[in-house]
């Protein structure tokens, strides 16, 4: 009995640990005192503030727009990537995989001042479409991986009885695979566009100064000082993040049943 | 049997999970030296009954005895009782050797002699060419024998099997059935052994436990279960049988005089039965005889039916037969070469009895 | 056949060539340049020489390399002291809400770490959480100074990287079976012994990862020392950076970062080796 109330409490310091700050945040974002934690009354006016500040909501928007698209790209090469590299043995595979793995686990800081490197070689000027490539990059594997794991459990005779039937081999895809792994595929692009719009490390390297996106724009914010309104967006983007990897981790687990 | 001397008792042991009762009051008692089996279907308590001895699980009351000590409240490690897993539970990580010398360094053998302990229980299980081999480099067979030295090494009081067989295919489960039988004779250690396969149970064992829904159904020598099973459970799960409804119609010296299936005939029982009393008649189908109408028309004490279904099972002709008031009754007979027209036709009308003295009374259940 | 060919062909060749060039071509074109030298035009001037490398052992970069092993080594011991219980108690449970408590592991590894790390900055700063409740208690009258120190800087990777420790801790010993375990004591181990002998050599593969998702971004998440540790307290990542946007030494920036790749490439190594160990993966 004793036993079991450490190892419960336990449990909870190490929760308390990995939340309570989270929560603390968005307690102060209602704080109306400017400094300190000392609780002076209930106000949104951070808030007000925030959707107020055109830059900070431009760098928003920016952000959106790379997560869609970086999401969207990703999701649409991992899973045709992932669904062949499930079905066929072909030369190579082995390669790829490991450079999946690789790429899923290098560094990011290595990963964003190699890009760095080759877009200032090429002479591709930074912007959204280098923050694009980036992100794609570093989602691509999360997306494959997604699918894998919807993947092995997939019948693999169920494609074989699809083409018995006449379907071609886009027609298998469309009507037989896709739908299967649907939920997959959609937790895979709520996971990239999450790891997207919280992405600061890769993004500090692959953007240029006409193109400025959240995360970065929080980051200069909050090396100079506490802010009441960063306390606010950062309320709003946990709470954002924790509805999409929610939602997704639901996707993935409907596969038990 | 009865004057060995015992090495486990489960007096009164009762069970439960969550409310649902796996266990209902268990009394068994298992003798040195024997090889014991407990079957019977998934969700009888056989494995639960198991892992009580082992120590895995404990009695919600009773006792559990090893070896004259009550062992309810000591940990498995502290039994001398070891268990060779379902799924053999190989430690992965370890090689052959380690893996079966585990026991002994947990228990602070000294090292030279784990090398000749392990060595000589490698020999017997015949691996000792495989000692530096990790799990999965071996083949299911070599595994069952790897978890059965590591249990054995240990030199236990009882050997606790949890269906050693399944994970094995048809052919090499019969020759690992027959090698562990040898092996407990030659080692003379009490084997308990859980399965569900009764061919499995039939043929290794000294004494079968049937257990179903929590409760010993019967405990016997195999020859006892199949021949003389005490109800329509046990007499259902070993084996195939038929179960004829009968009523007593008059008592006469070891045995009565009954309507079968509507047929009129002399069965055999010492069953104190009286007049009126409704029973069960169970044939096993080796026990029917089939002969054609054509050739025998006096049909007294013989019941009636039609040929539905014949299966040729090699060694045997297995016919199913539809009795006029629907009861159908399955019977496999021998070859017999000397005789050319054992076949029958599909459909045709035969006559059907049983080896008399060959049949088992039970009283109606409820009745 | 020829259908079949087109769809593979298609939709492998579109990752590969994704993957050579955005990510194998750069990472050899990091690894060219760390040999090459500076040139306050274009960046970088082809040449080859080793100088960049033998930088590394100056004194003032020492020290930093140095000082970032020794806080990437520290809170990866410390998540490691801190996860293994955790997920083993967590895996373990019986509990009905046993899934629903691994999400709220998950949770956090997903969600921004540069807002967690802001978080802490509110809790540890002068007039923060920590300091507002220790002097109201009577602890101590004055603030105290733990922004800007190692410890704060240690505290702020610990607190971010956690959850990349506990996940791969969790996934393998949740599949730990629990018959080992029941292996063990049946032939006469203690607890402790089945923890020495059978649990933990079984979960190796998920220590092994666990350190790998903690050490490594422990020497490259430049802005934890940004918001917590002032300009003392930097990691390999912060040097890596300033050589790329301030300094303008890209050579010797690649070559900070082919240190990274090289720790990666090792616990990769230690990764695989201990899968092959025991034939199980936990990635």
């Amino acid at each position: 009995m004793l036993n079991k109330l450490l190892k419960r409490s336990y449990l909870g310091a190490v929760y308390l640990f990995l939340y309570a700050p989270l929560f603390l945040l968005i307690i102060l974002s209602f704080n109306s005192s400017e400094f300190g934690t000392k609780w002076t009354g209930f106000t949104t006016d951070w808030y007000l503030k925030l959707f107020n500040n055109g830059t900070l909501m431009d760098a928003a928007v920016n952000s959106f727009l790379v997560a869609v698209s970086s999401a969207t790209t990703a999701t649409v090469i991992g899973t045709l990537a992932a669904v062949s590299i499930f079905r066929f043995r072909f030369f190579g595979r082995n390669f790829l995989m490991t450079m999946l793995y690789i790429v899923m686990m290098s560094p990011e800081i290595v990963m964003g001042i190699s890009l760095l490197i080759l877009f200032m070689t090429l002479n591709i000027p930074l912007g959204f479409q280098t923050l694009l490539i980036a992100h794609t990059t570093f989602s691509l594997p999360f997306v494959m991986i997604v699918l894998f794991t919807r993947l092995s459990d997939f019948d693999k005779s169920v494609i074989e009885a699809a083409k018995d039937l006449g379907a071609d081999e886009l027609k298998t895809f469309w009507y037989v695979i896709l739908p299967s792994i649907a939920p997959a595929v959609v937790a895979g692009w709520l996971l990239s566009f999450t790891i997207s719009m919280d992405d600061s490390i890769a993004s500090f390297f692959t953007t240029g100064p006409g193109f400025e996106v959240l995360p970065l724009k929080i980051y200069s914010m909050v090396r100079l000082g506490i802010k009441p309104e960063v306390n606010a967006l950062s309320a709003i983007i946990f709470v954002f993040c924790i509805i999409l990897v929610v939602i997704a981790q639901f996707l993935l687990k409907e596969r038990k049943k | 049997m009865e004057n060995r001397k015992p090495v486990v008792e489960l007096q009164n042991v009762k069970k439960s999970f969550d409310d649902k009762t796996i266990l209902k009051n268990i009394n068994l008692t298992i003798y040195n030296g024997e090889f014991l089996t407990l079957l019977g279907p998934s969700g009888c308590g056989k494995t639960t009954t198991l892992r009580i001895i082992a120590g895995f699980e404990s009695a919600d009351s009773g006792n559990v005895i090893i070896n004259g000590e009550r062992v309810n409240d000591i940990p498995p490690n502290k039994r001398g009782v070891h268990t060779v897993f379902q799924s053999y539970a190989l430690f992965p990580h370890m090689t052959v050797y380690n893996n079966v010398a585990f026991g002994l360094k947990m228990h602070k053998v000294p090292k030279n002699e784990i090398k000749s302990r392990v060595t000589e229980v490698l020999r017997i299980v015949k691996l000792e060419n495989f000692a530096d081999r990790k799990p999965h480099q071996l083949s299911g067979g070599q595994q069952q024998r790897v978890a059965l030295a590591r249990a054995l090494v240990n030199k236990p009081l009882v050997l606790l099997l949890d269906e050693p067989l399944s994970a094995l295919d048809a052919s090499l489960r019969k020759g690992m059935q027959k090698e562990l039988k040898q092996l407990q004779r030659a080692l003379g250690i009490t084997f308990i052994l859980v399965t569900h396969d009764q061919e499995e149970a039939l043929s290794m064992s000294d004494r079968v436990v049937v257990m179903n829904e929590g409760v010993i159904e019967q405990t016997g020598t195999p020859k006892n279960v199949y021949e003389e099973p005490n109800s329509v459970f046990v007499a259902g799960f070993i084996g195939d049988i038929n179960i004829l409804n009968g009523e007593v119609l008059g008592l006469g010296d070891g045995g009565i005089s009954a309507r079968v299936e509507g047929r009129l005939c002399a069965i055999k029982t010492k069953k104190s039965l009286k007049i009126g009393d409704r029973f069960k008649l169970l044939l096993r189908p080796e026990d029917m005889r089939i002969e054609k109408l054509s050739e025998n028309p006096e049909t007294d004490g013989l019941m009636i039916g039609n040929v539905v279904l014949k299966t040729y099972k090699g060694a045997t002709l297995d016919t199913l037969i539809r009795l006029q008031n629907g009861t159908q009754i399955k019977a496999s007979e021998f070859f017999d070469e000397e005789y050319e027209d054992f076949d029958y036709n599909m459909d045709e009308k035969v006559s059907i009895g049983w080896v008399s003295g060959w049949e088992v009374v039970l009283p109606d259940e409820g009745a | 056949m020829k259908e079949r060919n087109l769809f593979q062909i298609v939709t492998i060749g579109i990752i590969a060539i994704w993957l050579v060039i955005f990510a194998l071509i750069p990472n050899i074109m990091v690894f060219a340049v760390s040999f090459m030298e500076r040139s306050e035009e274009s960046f970088i001037k082809a040449a080859f020489t080793f100088e960049n490398y033998r930088a590394f052992f100056s004194s003032m970069y020492f020290s930093i390399f140095a000082a970032s092993f020794k806080m990437a080594f520290i809170t990866t011991l410390i998540c490691l002291v801190i996860g293994y219980p955790f997920a083993f108690i967590l895996a373990r449970s019986g509990s009905r809400f046993k899934s629903l408590l691994a999400l709220f592991v998950i949770i956090p590894y997903w969600t921004s770490a540069l807002i967690r790390t802001y978080a802490i900055k509110v809790i540890l700063t002068t007039n923060g959480l920590i300091n507002t409740f220790l002097i109201k208690a009577g602890v101590i009258s004055e603030p105290l100074n733990m922004l800007y120190t190692q410890g704060a800087v240690v505290l702020g990777l610990v607190y971010t990287l956690l959850p990349f420790m506990i996940l791969p801790l969790y996934a393998a010993i949740d599949k730990l079976d629990t018959r080992y375990i029941e292996a063990s004591q049946d032939l006469g181990a203690s607890r402790l012994q089945t923890l020495a002998y059978v649990i933990i050599p079984i979960t190796v593969p998920g220590i092994v990862a666990g350190c790998l998702l903690v050490f490594l971004p422990s020497l490259g998440l430049f802005y934890i020392p940004d918001i917590l540790g002032g300009a003392k307290n930097i990691l390999i990542g912060n040097l890596i950076r300033d050589q790329f946007l301030n300094s303008r030494n890209w050579p010797f920036g690649a070559a900070a970062s082919n240190i990274l790749t090289i720790v990666m490439a090792f616990m990769l190594f230690a990764y695989y080796k201990s899968v092959r160990a025991i034939n199980r993966r936990v990635l």
